[in-house]
C-alpha cells in the first residue's frame, strides 16, 4: 500500500521531529492508524504490559523491543548474563570455555556482582575475602548516574542486610533493589581522568540478531583528576562520568562538555599504546556488546537531550541514520521484511553482527575465530566498508 | 675545489666543537675507555678496532644521528669572517624590524607589570610552594583571577608589523605591472614557485603512496600501507635519523609516530634529561614569574576550549611553565633573528652586570602559544618526554613563526609564498577577494602562525607535522593555506565581504590535508 509513513511520538524533541518532517512523513495521534511510534519508556510499558497492552499490527514499528528493560535494569542484566553463560556451558559451547582458575576465557566481562538485598549474605562472604576492596552500589532501575555511591565498609550498606533491624519494620520489597559490583579502581586514564564510552547500537531484528553500531560514538570525561584514594570515594565528580552529574561540577565547560569522539580515542590509543592493543580493545568492546545482546534484549533510554551544539547535530544524524535502517526507503513497515538493508543506507552505522550472514558462512566459523585474536588492520578495514561482515569474530 | 674543501673543514670543525660539549661525547669517551677491556681490541690496531666496536654496538649510529641533527638545525656559517648577527639574520632591515618589534613587546609586558604592580619574578613563600607541589598534576583546577592580564600580543598585531616591513634598498618604480605584488607583504624575498615546490616535495606526488590518502578504507592495505608500515618498523630498528626523516615524508603510521619523531628530533630520553626536567619543575615551584599568568590565561582561552585538547590542559601547564625557565633554550637565539629580552635587577637599570634574560628562556608567549604543545599530548604522556619533544620542535621550527627574518621557513617568507601562489595560480580569486577588502593573508595568517594547530582535526594535523619534520621546512604551511583557498574557491568567489570570507573558511576541521596538497601541487592545471 503506497503512502507516507504515519508517525506518532510522545517525546517532544526536535532531533526526532525534524527527521520525521524532512522525510515528509505524516504526524498522527496514537488513536489513529500509525506506522511508526517513537515511544517513551512509560508508553512502551503500557503497550506491552499484560493488562493494558495491545498487539501491534503488521505495519507498525516501535522504537523499543518489548523486553528492553532486560538490558536497562542492572539486576536483570546481571541475571541474564549469568544465565546465558550457564546455558552455553551446558550446551558445551566453546565460548563458555574456562581457564585453570575457573574464569571464563571469552565471557568474563562483568565484574563480580551481587543483587541486594537478595544476595546480601553471599556478598558479605565475598567482601570478607578482600576487606580492603571498594565496591560500587547502583540502583537497579535508575539511569544517568542517579543514586550511585561507593563503599569500602560493610557498615555503609547495613540497610540492605536481610537481618537488619529495619527489615522488621519495613517489608523486603520496599527496600530498593541495588546491584553491588567490585569497583575497578585502576581504570584507563587519559590526561589523568576517568572516562566512559557512549556507543549507539541499533537492533533491527532480534531473531535473527541484526545489530548496527554507530561509528560516531563518544567518550565522556570526568572534570576532575582520578584518584583511587579512599578520601575521595564520596566525590562523584572523580568517579562518575555521566554528563548529568558532571554538568553540575564547577569546572564543567559548556563549549565541549568533556567529550571526545571514539575516533579521537582510537587515534590517541594507537599513538600511545600501539595498533595491536587498540584493535584488540575495540574488538573486545564489540564482542561484549554482541554477547550482551544475545543474552537479553535492547536498551531503553538514551538521552535525547542535547547538551551542546555539536551534540544536537550528532543526535539528529544518529536518528536520521536509524530511521533509514529501520524504515528503509520510507516504505510502510511490513513485519515480513527480513532482508538486510543495502550498504548505502547504513550512513554512519556499521554492521556489528548479522546472524543470518554469520550462519550462512557455516557453523565452523564460530569455532575458528575467537575474540582477542586480532586480525590486524585488515580485520578492521573490512568492518568499516561493511563488505565482509564478521572478519574478526563470527 | 679548494673553496669546497675549506667549507667542508669549516663545517666539520663547527660540528665537532658543538658536539664536544654534549652528553653524547662524554658517553662515547666512556664507551671507548671501557672497550679496552674487550678481547677484540688490540693495541696495534687500536683506532680501527674501537671504530669497529662503535659500529657494531650502535654508537656510531648515535653519533651519525647527532651530526645529522646538527646539520638540520644549525645553519652553517657562510663565511668564516661573518659576524654572529649574520647567523641570526643576514639582512639589516630585517634585524632592525625585529629589534623594534621586540622593544614594543617588552614595553607592553613592563607596563602590564607596572599597572598591576606585580613583579616580573618573585620567590614563593614555603606554604605556597608546598601547595603548588601538591597541585602539580591538576593545575587546571586552579582559578586564579586572570581578568586583568592580557596576552602580550596576538597574531593580528604581529601581522600589522609584517605588512609595514620595507626594504629601504628596494625601489621597483611607480608603475604597476603584472609583476606588482598585490598582497600585503611588500618585501622582495625569494620564494619557490610551483615547479620548484613540485621538485622539493617530490615524495608527495600522485605516483607515490601517502599516508593520509592511500591508507583510507577504500584502498586495500596490500597496495601501500602494509609495506610502508613494515619499512617504518625497520627504520626504527636501525635507529637511523636520516632514514626516518626521509621515510616520514610519506607520512607516519599512528602507532610508530611517537618513536619516529623522537628519532628524527634526536631525543635520547636519558636519565639526565629526566633529571633536567625535574630541576625545571623545582624552579617553577620555587619562583613565580609574571609570564606564568600569561601562560595560564592562554591555556584557559585556547586549549581548554578545544574539542580535542581540553583533556590535556594540565600537561600544558607542566610543559610551558618549565619551558619558561629553561635557559638551554637561549642557545637557539644564535640562529634566531630574535634576541631574548633583558631585564634588570631592581634598582640596577642599565647596568649590564645586573641584566638577566626575562623570562629565563627568552621567549615571551603570545595568544595561542599553548597550541604548539597541545597536539603533542596525543603522542607522549610522560611529562619529561613531552617536554623534550616540544622544546626541540620549538627551537627547530616554531620559533620561526613569530620572528621577523628572511629565512625561507620564516613567517615573512611563508606569507609571501602564500600570497604569491594565490596571485599566480588563482588570480581571479585573489583579485576578487582583494576587491571586497578581504586580503587572503588576513584570514590565513593565524593558521600559519599556529602551524594549523586548533584548526585541523588532530589526525590531519599530525600528518601535516610529519611532513614538516620530513622536509625540515615550514613551507608546507603556506602551500596548504593556498590549497585550502583553492578548495573553497567557488564559495569564496561568491562572497562580498571580509566577514563572509571568514565564514567560508571558519571551519577546517573536516579537511583532509594530503589530498588537498597533492591536488594543489600536482593536479592543478597551471
Amino acid at each position: 500500500m503506497a503512502g507516507k509513513v504515519k508517525w506518532v511520538t510522545d517525546i517532544e524533541k526536535s532531533v526526532l521531529i525534524n527527521n520525521f518532517e524532512k522525510r515528509g512523513w505524516i504526524q498522527v495521534t496514537e488513536n489513529e492508524d500509525w506506522n511508526f511510534y517513537w515511544m517513551s519508556v512509560q508508553t512502551i510499558r503500557n503497550v506491552f504490559s499484560v493488562e493494558t497492552g495491545y498487539r501491534l499490527s503488521d505495519d507498525q514499528i516501535v522504537n523499543h523491543f518489548p523486553n528492553h528493560y532486560e538490558l536497562t535494569r542492572k539486576d536483570l542484566m546481571v541475571k541474564n548474563i549469568k544465565r546465558y553463560r550457564k546455558e552455553l556451558e551446558k550446551e558445551g559451547s566453546p565460548l563458555a570455555e574456562k581457564d585453570e582458575n575457573g574464569k571464563y576465557l571469552y565471557l568474563d566481562f562483568v565484574p563480580v556482582t551481587y543483587m541486594l538485598p537478595a544476595d546480601y549474605n553471599l556478598f558479605v562472604e565475598e567482601f570478607r575475602k578482600s576487606p580492603s576492596s571498594t565496591w560500587i552500589m547502583k540502583p537497579c532501575g535508575k539511569a544517568q548516574g542517579k543514586g550511585i555511591f561507593l563503599i569500602n565498609k560493610l557498615s555503609q550498606i547495613k540497610k540492605w542486610s536481610r537481618d537488619s533491624k529495619t527489615s522488621s519494620f519495613v517489608s523486603q520489597s520496599s527496600k530498593e533493589a541495588y546491584v553491588i559490583s567490585l569497583y575497578i579502581n585502576n581504570p584507563l586514564l587519559i590526561g589523568g581522568r576517568k572516562f566512559d564510552l557512549r556507543l549507539y547500537v541499533l537492533v533491527s531484528t532480534y531473531r535473527p540478531l541484526r545489530c548496527y553500531m554507530y561509528k560516531l560514538g563518544f567518550c565522556r570525561f570526568c572534570t576532575v583528576k582520578y584518584t583511587p584514594s579512599t578520601s575521595e570515594l564520596d566525590n562523584m565528580f572523580v568517579h562518575l562520568t555521566n554528563v548529568a552529574i558532571q554538568k553540575h561540577g564547577d569546572d564543567y565547560n559548556h563549549i565541549h562538555g568533556g567529550k571526545w569522539t571514539v575516533s579521537n580515542l582510537r587515534l590517541y590509543l594507537e599513538s600511545t599504546r600501539g595498533k595491536e592493543v587498540t584493535s584488540k580493545l575495540f574488538d573486545e568492546i564489540h564482542w561484549i556488546i554482541v554477547q550482551s545482546l544475545k543474552a537479553v534484549a535492547v536498551n531503553a533510554s538514551p538521552s535525547l537531550t542535547s547538551s551542546t551544539a555539536n551534540d544536537r547535530i550528532l543526535k539528529y544524524n544518529l536518528i536520521n541514520d536509524t530511521l533509514n535502517i529501520a524504515v528503509p526507503n520510507g516504505e510502510i513497515p511490513d513485519c515480513k521484511w527480513n532482508k538486510s538493508p543495502p550498504k548505502e543506507v547504513l550512513g554512519n552505522y556499521e554492521i556489528l553482527y548479522d546472524e543470518e550472514l554469520a550462519q550462512g558462512d557455516g557453523a565452523d566459523r564460530e569455532l575458528r575465530s575467537r575474540p582477542g585474536q586480532s586480525l590486524g588492520p585488515k580485520g578492521s578495514r573490512s568492518r568499516d566498508s561493511g563488505r565482509t561482515v564478521l572478519t574478526t569474530w563470527k | 675545489m679548494l673553496q669546497e674543501e675549506s667549507d667542508l673543514s669549516l663545517i666539520i670543525a663547527h660540528i665537532v666543537q658543538k658536539l664536544k660539549g654534549s652528553n653524547l661525547y662524554a658517553q662515547l669517551e666512556r664507551q671507548a675507555w671501557t672497550s679496552l677491556q674487550r678481547p677484540e681490541i688490540k693495541l696495534e690496531s687500536l683506532k680501527e678496532d674501537i671504530k669497529e666496536f662503535f659500529k657494531i654496538s650502535g654508537w656510531e649510529k648515535k653519533l651519525q644521528n647527532a651530526v645529522y641533527s646538527e646539520l638540520s638545525v644549525f645553519p652553517l656559517p657562510s663565511h668564516p669572517a661573518a659576524p654572529p648577527e649574520h647567523l641570526k639574520e643576514p639582512l639589516v632591515y630585517m634585524r632592525k624590524a625585529q629589534g623594534s618589534w621586540e622593544k614594543r613587546i617588552l614595553k607592553s609586558l613592563n607596563s602590564m607589570c607596572t599597572e598591576l604592580s606585580i613583579p616580573l619574578a618573585r620567590k614563593r613563600p614555603v606554604g605556597e610552594q608546598k601547595e603548588l607541589l601538591n597541585k602539580w598534576n591538576e593545575m587546571g583546577t586552579d582559578e586564579p583571577d586572570l581578568s586583568l592580564f592580557r596576552p602580550v600580543y596576538a597574531p593580528k598585531d604581529f601581522l600589522e608589523v609584517l605588512i609595514n616591513l620595507r626594504n629601504p634598498n628596494y625601489e621597483n618604480g611607480d608603475s604597476l605591472s603584472f609583476r606588482t605584488h598585490l598582497g600585503l607583504i611588500q618585501v622582495p624575498l625569494k620564494v619557490k614557485d610551483i615547479p620548484e615546490l613540485k621538485e622539493f616535495f617530490v615524495e608527495l606526488s600522485l605516483n607515490t603512496g601517502q599516508l593520509g590518502i592511500d591508507d583510507s578504507t577504500q584502498v586495500p592495505p596490500e597496495l601501500f600501507e602494509n609495506e610502508h608500515v613494515r619499512i617504518g618498523q625497520k627504520v626504527l630498528e636501525e635507529q637511523d635519523s636520516a632514514a626516518a626523516q626521509q621515510y616520514i615524508r610519506q607520512g607516519s603510521p599512528t602507532a610508530l609516530r611517537a618513536e619516529l619523531w623522537t628519532l628524527i628530533l634526536n631525543i635520547s630520553g636519558q636519565s639526565e634529561d629526566i633529571l633536567y626536567y625535574e630541576q625545571l619543575k623545582a624552579n617553577v615551584i620555587q619562583h613565580d614569574l609574571l609570564v606564568d599568568s600569561l601562560i595560564y590565561k592562554d591555556v584557559k582561552l585556547t586549549a581548554s576550549n578545544d574539542d580535542y585538547y581540553f583533556v590535556f590542559e594540565d600537561y600544558l601547564y607542566q610543559v610551558l611553565l618549565c619551558f619558561s625557565r629553561d635557559t638551554s633554550v637561549l642557545g637557539h637565539f644564535a640562529y634566531n633573528s630574535a634576541s631574548p629580552p633583558k631585564s634588570y635587577i631592581r634598582g640596577k637599570l642599565g647596568l649590564e652586570e645586573y641584566a638577566v634574560f626575562y623570562p629565563p628562556n627568552g621567549v615571551i608567549p603570545f595568544h595561542g602559544f599553548s597550541m604548539y604543545v597541545a597536539p603533542l599530548c596525543f603522542l607522549y604522556h610522560e611529562p619529561s618526554k613531552l617536554y623534550q619533544i616540544f622544546r626541540e620542535m620549538y627551537v627547530r621550527f616554531f620559533f620561526r613563526l613569530h620572528s621577523i627574518s628572511s629565512h625561507p621557513s620564516g613567517i615573512v617568507s611563508l606569507c609571501l609564498l602564500f600570497e604569491t601562489l594565490l596571485q599566480t595560480y588563482l588570480p581571479q580569486l585573489f583579485y576578487h577577494l582583494r576587491e571586497i577588502g578581504a586580503q587572503p593573508l588576513r584570514i590565513s595568517f593565524k593558521w600559519m602562525v599556529r602551524a594549523f594547530s586548533g584548526y585541523l582535526a588532530t589526525d590531519q594535523l599530525l600528518l601535516l607535522w610529519d611532513r614538516i619534520l620530513g622536509y625540515n621546512s615550514l613551507e608546507i604551511l603556506a602551500v596548504l593555506a593556498a590549497a585550502v583557498f583553492a578548495f573553497r574557491a567557488v564559495n569564496l568567489m561568491e562572497v562580498t565581504s571580509l566577514a563572509a570570507a571568514e565564514a567560508v573558511l571558519a571551519d577546517l576541521s573536516t579537511l583532509k590535508v594530503m589530498p588537498l596538497l597533492q591536488i594543489f601541487l600536482f593536479a592543478t592545471v597551471t
